[in-house]
């Protein structure tokens, strides 16, 4: 067997395997019956319907997206500004930060999560859905951190010294030159938090689990009680909107590089 | 200065995120450490104290298997993960652009999958009515389709699905950086390229095999729901414990105590990774 086939065959058997269970989920989530069945008996679609009809999952729905939608700006909003400082500096102090903006994300997500618990505990918060918020835009942040940080590594530093020549001044420059050629690294950090905040269901669950139900918070509850095929319909939805949004991102941008590939 | 510095080194600029790491990152971890030597109370959270009882329950056999658990769990689930990743990954590398991004993408979105819905798509694949006990009874392999889950083997394959896509993307960039060149020679020589890639490729990225077992590893450990929806109780982790503590058991100080070893042991193993990281480049 030469090369070029065994390549084809290695990455074909590992991409099937990782794909093996979103085929089954997406088969169930189309079968005419309440049952666990794969191939589906009977096609049809009147399961994402019930996503949004029935009530309970449309609120954990609408609580997953304000939740990703919030914790992504507030991951953006701190990243922005600590990735510009570390990028100028490069000091000591701004390395420190660094570092700590990307910790939680290196540790295993439960420390993070029962820390999160206790502080929220302390400050009355518990089961506030604006504790979840800024508990996943602080664990998130490390994505727009470092996405911003490459865009910054690939700027052209005459472009801002042009700028200042002509007069601009700190303001002007950030305005019109900088913010402008990071706007994409920002788009993408803003997109990772987003789609992870998303599917995060351990801090999610800790900081306010028993009144914010979030939708990965929801199927775990729904799984003690039984199957529903609403379970398979958010599990083809969320693995849909992770491929159009990191999709997206490898469209517009160059997302070798974003995952820290250098030759390409 | 240089312009950079003009531009972004205001102190005001770096002042607002490091309040707010400070305040929602540093100040949870601290307070969860003065948790750890805090007393449970019955009804209510926690009560100040200084008590070492927390960390004295590590001693005892039962912590002792949960711990050891854990640690084979996420070793098993770190090797294999590896292995299968670090050929795709080389493979991935030679991709041309287009394909290599195409694949990057579905490798990101699994990648980012909830535990809760592998947790349930491994749990259906593995079901008696809807996959595989299906097609081995379909192809004639067992007399009557079973379940296999929950159980060891449904536990690990999860584990390993989990972490597959995290190893493809901790060992991806360092051997894209790679110069081709180097197992090129190695071909032009009249090595074969199974050859050329165990002479050349494998033998210069071994501290990043070291590496990405060991962040693949830390990653596993993570896993929380995982063990609760394809294994069984005797094979809770440390994460699963932790939660089962603070939520189930409302004993939140020995839960940080837990988390706090947790932490101690992971912050080892991520230094050690970034050490090898640096030797690298």
């Amino acid at each position: 067997m030469n090369a070029a086939w065994f390549r084809a065959l290695y990455t074909g058997g590992v991409i099937a395997f990782l794909a093996a269970p979103l085929i089954v989920v997406a088969g169930v989530s189309v079968n005419s019956q309440r049952s666990l069945v794969f191939p589906p008996e009977g096609i049809s679609l009147s399961w994402y319907a019930e996503l949004f009809v029935q009530s309970d999952w449309s609120s954990a729905l609408i609580n997953s997206l304000l939740i990703a939608i919030g914790a992504g700006l507030l991951a953006v909003a701190i990243a922005l500004p600590l990735a510009v400082h570390a990028w100028a500096t490069k000091s000591l102090l701004a390395r420190a930060l660094f570092g700590l903006g990307v910790a939680p994300f290196m540790l295993p997500p439960v420390i993070s999560a029962l820390g999160f618990m206790v502080f929220w505990i302390s400050f009355g918060l518990y089961g506030n859905m604006l504790a979840t918020v800024v508990s996943h835009g602080i664990f998130l942040v490390t994505l727009p951190l470092v996405t911003i940080s490459i865009g910054l590594a690939d700027l052209d530093e005459l472009m801002i010294e042009a700028a200042q020549t002509l007069g601009a001044d700190r303001r002007t420059v950030f305005r019109t030159v900088l913010f402008p050629m990071i706007r994409p690294y920002l788009v993408s950090g803003f997109a990772f938090a987003f789609v992870l905040s998303l599917n995060e269901y351990i801090i999610a669950y800790m900081v306010a689990g028993f009144s914010v139900e979030t939708l990965p918070i929801k199927i775990f509850n729904s799984l003690r009680y039984g199957y529903t095929p609403i379970m398979a319909v958010v599990a083809v939805m969320f693995a849909a909107i992770s491929a159009c949004v990191f999709g997206l991102v490898g469209w517009f941008g160059n997302l070798p590089r974003l995952l820290g590939a250098e030759r390409t | 200065m240089t312009s950079a510095e003009r531009v972004g080194s205001s102190i005001l600029t770096a002042a607002i995120p490091a309040a707010m790491l400070i305040c929602f990152f540093v100040l949870p971890f601290s307070i969860m450490v003065a948790v750890s030597f805090f007393e449970r109370v019955q009804g209510a959270f926690f009560e100040p104290a200084f008590v070492l009882s927390n960390y004295e329950r590590f001693l005892s056999p039962f912590f002792g298997s949960v711990l050891a658990t854990s640690l084979l769990l996420a070793a098993g689930a770190s090797v294999v993960s590896v292995a299968v990743a670090y050929p795709f990954a080389w493979m991935l590398v030679q991709f041309r652009r287009r394909g290599q991004t195409l694949i990057l993408v579905f490798v990101l979105a699994v990648l980012s999958l909830s535990e809760v819905i592998i947790g349930f798509a491994w749990s259906s694949l593995l079901s008696r009515t809807a996959g595989i006990g299906n097609l081995l009874a379909f192809a004639g392999l067992v007399d009557a389709p079973r379940s296999y889950t929950p159980g060891l083997a449904a536990l690990m394959l999860g584990l390993c699905y989990l972490g597959l896509p995290y190893a493809v993307l901790v060992i991806y960039p360092a051997l894209s950086r790679l110069d081709p060149a180097i197992p090129e020679a190695a071909r032009m020589l009249g090595a074969s390229p199974l050859r050329a890639f165990l002479g050349t490729v494998v033998p210069l990225s071994r501290n990043t095999i070291s590496g990405a077992l060991i962040l693949v590893f830390v990653f596993s450990l993570g896993a929380y729901l995982l063990p609760q929806l394809l294994g069984r109780p005797q094979h809770w982790t440390l994460s699963v414990h932790i939660t089962d503590q603070a939520i189930f058991q409302s004993n939140l100080p020995f839960a940080a105590a837990m988390a706090v070893l947790f932490l101690m042991i992971s912050l080892l193993l991520v230094g050690v990774s970034m050490l090898l990281g640096r030797q690298r480049s």
